[in-house]
């Protein structure tokens, strides 16, 4: 008897370790936190800086991934679109450049010129707010409300390689929604996408 | 003389041939749909297969491939097989991944995948995965192993393949 019960203690700690380790990071629903991070000019930008905002459209993306790259474009053309509307667009790059060498501050700001990026393109120094939030490639979007709550995360539309071809925008659907003071649907997507490089 | 370095360099030639694989088109398996390349997932036989997804462009991808090819001829007496699943760009067949495949000698099965709706794949493939690239899938018809992670060293998948062929 004692046996079984040392194998359920054990079963059931597996089973835990084993949630605990797949649900690393934010749901539906979590209320998301704020951070101080410096941008592309040189000034540190939170959350909070955005007065009047609606929501947030938080997005982990980098210089390297060519995922990334696609989408710089459609993220310019998102901010100019919703930024006026009270979604601004927020990009953070989590990438260590250590792992990998053109994602270094420079090189972001150097890529930020190059784009004319009209929103704030942050970085996650020493890789501390990505695990936070359970971004785990880039691109990997997180669109806030007001409150911080998140309310939809994933992919920007269904169409990462070609933006011709896209039939659903998600995200844009997902704002639509908060919009209305409704729940997105679908609240979660899923793209291919590049794994965050940290150095192990 | 002169007979003696030309049979020497025909030599080399021939073997060199031998044994590099010579990459074209024709030798990848081209999958338009997710639908059409399923069954590669979940094949009912005495194989075990190792299913790695990666691209060109995916660094950890190509880091790890070494050691992942190194297997082929650590199980060539056994029932195994590496498919590799290639999700470069459509426009970067010809130009990046069969240069890159014969620079690299690739010997294991490539498929290239070229659905590009990811949103309504993933999570056939396993709902665990993120998206993010390189993972591998190690299943036989008795079991299945998910793993979102890049290899360092050829033992770690020795350890992993071994619990599927020796049991």
């Amino acid at each position: 008897m004692n046996k079984l019960l040392f194998i359920g203690i054990m079963a059931a700690g597996l089973f835990l370790s084993a949630f605990t380790t797949l649900h690393n990071g934010y749901h539906i629903g979590d209320t998301a936190a704020d951070f101080s991070l410096k941008n592309v000019d040189g000034k540190m930008v939170s959350l909070s800086d955005y007065d009047d905002a609606k929501g947030y459209i938080v997005t982990f993306t980098c210089n390297h991934c060519p995922y990334a790259v696609m989408y710089e474009d459609r993220l310019i053309e998102l901010h100019n679109t919703y930024a006026p509307k009270g979604y601004p667009v927020v990009a953070i790059n989590p990438n260590d450049p250590a792992a990998n060498a053109e994602d270094g501050f420079p090189e972001m700001q150097e890529r930020a010129e190059q784009k004319g990026f009209p929103f704030a393109y942050l970085f996650d120094d020493g890789q501390k707010i990505y695990p936070k939030y359970g971004a785990t490639k880039t691109p990997h979007v997180f669109l806030l409300d007001s409150n911080r709550k998140v309310k939809y995360i994933g992919a920007i539309d269904d169409s990462p390689r070609d933006a011709d071809a896209v039939e659903v925008k998600y995200l844009e659907d997902a704002i639509t929604a908060l919009e209305n003071g409704k729940n997105p649907d679908p609240a979660t997507t899923k793209a291919i996408g590049c794994s965050i490089k940290t150095v192990k | 003389m002169v007979k003696n370095y030309i049979t020497i360099i025909l030599l080399l030639l021939v073997t060199t041939g031998l044994l590099a694989q010579d990459w074209e088109r024709n030798d990848l398996t081209i999958y338009e749909t997710f639908d059409e390349f399923e069954e590669v997932l979940h094949r009912d036989n005495d194989t075990t297969y190792l299913i790695n997804f990666w691209a060109t462009w995916c660094g950890p991808c190509v880091k790890e491939l070494p050691h992942i090819e190194e297997m082929n001829d650590h199980y060539k007496n056994e029932k195994y097989q590496t498919v590799l699943v290639s999700l470069d760009f459509p426009k970067q067949i010809d130009s990046k991944l069969i240069p890159f495949l014969n620079k690299h000698n690739i010997s294991s099965e490539v498929i290239v995948l070229l659905d590009g709706k990811s949103n309504n794949w993933i999570d056939r493939v396993d709902d665990r995965w993120s998206g993010a690239i390189p993972i591998t899938i190690i299943y036989n018809k008795e079991k299945r192993l998910f793993l979102e992670k890049q290899f360092h060293s050829e033992k770690e998948l020795v350890e992993l393949i071994d619990s599927f062929i020796n049991n």
